[in-house]
């Protein structure tokens, strides 16, 4: 794949070969490579395992449009069409991103010194009409999303427990979170360059 | 078997941030040892890691561990110019103090308060959080990754000035994006896999 794929970062921030930005992210190469390697296995597995590719695009378009990132969105909502999900799932993805949308990070403490810090916020459940189009393992996981996307201090074992019994499996748990915390880092990486190319 | 959540063991619960080495318990079981693949193994890069609960957990999705982890050491300790590793460090400590991972901020305020000698200002961003006077170039460094751990994010051009006017160059300015970016992953994974315990005698 490598020589012909296209760099995920690159394409969203619209960085052109020798360009500013080229030459600073060629500084921090394995950087580069291995931001897009993780977009590789998170999203083009070699060994896809129990979750699928609608799912993980699904996610995908979820997260960014909870961070307001209409590009990065648009960008995850096409693969998810490519993957060969239904229009309704797609429907499905911007209605929940409409119904969750809210401004974080937020979320309690341990109690104690830090509860003076702690900080009110949506705990997102998916409505009724989103959640039939969804269906349970994908609704399942969108309110675990919303949680580590906005309020991720408040994560508990019960949060994890409502995955397992919505058919999620301890090692689907661990790629889910991967999806989410990876693109909260990639999303960061795109607004942040972005800025920063806009202001030569 | 079916899978299920661990119950922790009995263990204090930090109620603030410290710099003192905490423990890290897992609710999901993590792989155990002598069922660990080459691929696994291999995912783990420093092979020291396979006493890491957290890291033979996240080894379960082992292509995505090891990206993660070379992503990582790269923003964190490539030397050639940009950023000094302190102030990496500091970005990484002031978004997981924002995000409210404990455990995350206790690794890299240590880090940051051995690579700056500072440990009285990098102490006073554990107690008074992310608004904390640290001095200007400090401040700066702060503000730019609050603002971009932010969801939706606040990071701006004035981010970006306030850096330059602090000395920053382009490269060092990508250095604290990334850093701030990489701990918006990092802590989203420590705070939902599992919860901090203070270690004995600690």
């Amino acid at each position: 794949m490598s020589g012909t794929e296209i760099d995920v970062i690159d394409a969203l921030v619209g960085i052109k070969p020798g360009s500013p930005l080229d030459s600073i992210r060629a500084r921090r190469p394995e950087a580069r490579a291995h931001a897009q390697a993780t977009y590789r296995a998170l999203f083009a597995p070699a060994e896809p395992g129990h979750v699928t590719a609608p799912e993980r695009f699904a996610v995908g378009g979820f997260v960014a449009g909870l961070h307001g990132a209409t590009a990065i969105a648009a960008y995850y909502g096409a693969r998810l069409a490519e993957s060969g999900a239904s229009a309704s799932l797609k429907d499905a993805v911007d209605a929940a991103t409409a119904e969750a949308r809210t401004k974080g990070p937020y979320g309690r403490y341990p109690a104690g010194p830090l509860s003076r810090e702690d900080t009110a916020g949506l705990s997102y459940r998916v409505g009724a009409a989103t959640r039939q189009a969804l269906g349970p393992r994908l609704a399942a996981a969108f309110e675990h999303v919303h949680m580590l996307v906005f309020h991720p201090r408040d994560a508990a074992p019960a949060a994890l427990q409502a995955l397992l019994g919505a058919g999620w499996s301890t090692t689907d748990i661990v790629t889910l979170s991967q999806i989410v915390a990876f693109l909260s880092f990639q999303i960061r990486v795109v607004t942040g360059l972005r800025t920063l190319d806009g202001r030569p | 078997m079916t899978d299920t959540i661990l119950v922790v063991p009995e263990h204090t619960t930090p109620v603030a941030f410290t710099r003192a080495q905490l423990d890290w318990l897992p609710w999901l079981e993590p792989l155990a040892v002598d069922a660990m693949t080459e691929r696994h193994l291999a995912s783990l890069v420093d092979a020291a890691r396979v006493k890491s609960p957290y890291f033979r957990l996240l080894a379960r999705d082992p292509d995505a561990l090891e990206a993660r982890t070379r992503t990582d050491k790269d923003i964190f300790y490539n030397p050639d110019a940009g950023l000094p590793r302190a102030e990496r460090e500091l970005a990484a400590a002031a978004t997981s103090r924002f995000n409210g991972c404990v455990y995350c901020a206790s690794v890299h305020a240590r880090h940051a308060a051995t690579y700056s000698k500072r440990e009285t200002d990098v102490q006073r961003l554990l107690d008074a959080g992310v608004t904390a006077d640290l001095g200007e170039r400090w401040n700066a460094i702060v503000a730019a990754s609050v603002a971009l751990t932010a969801t939706p994010s606040a990071f701006g051009p004035e981010h970006v000035d306030r850096l330059r006017r602090a000395g920053l160059d382009d490269l060092a300015i990508a250095d604290v994006i990334h850093a701030a970016a990489f701990f918006n992953w990092a802590n989203r994974l420590m705070l939902s896999l599992g919860e901090p315990a203070a270690t004995a005698g600690a």
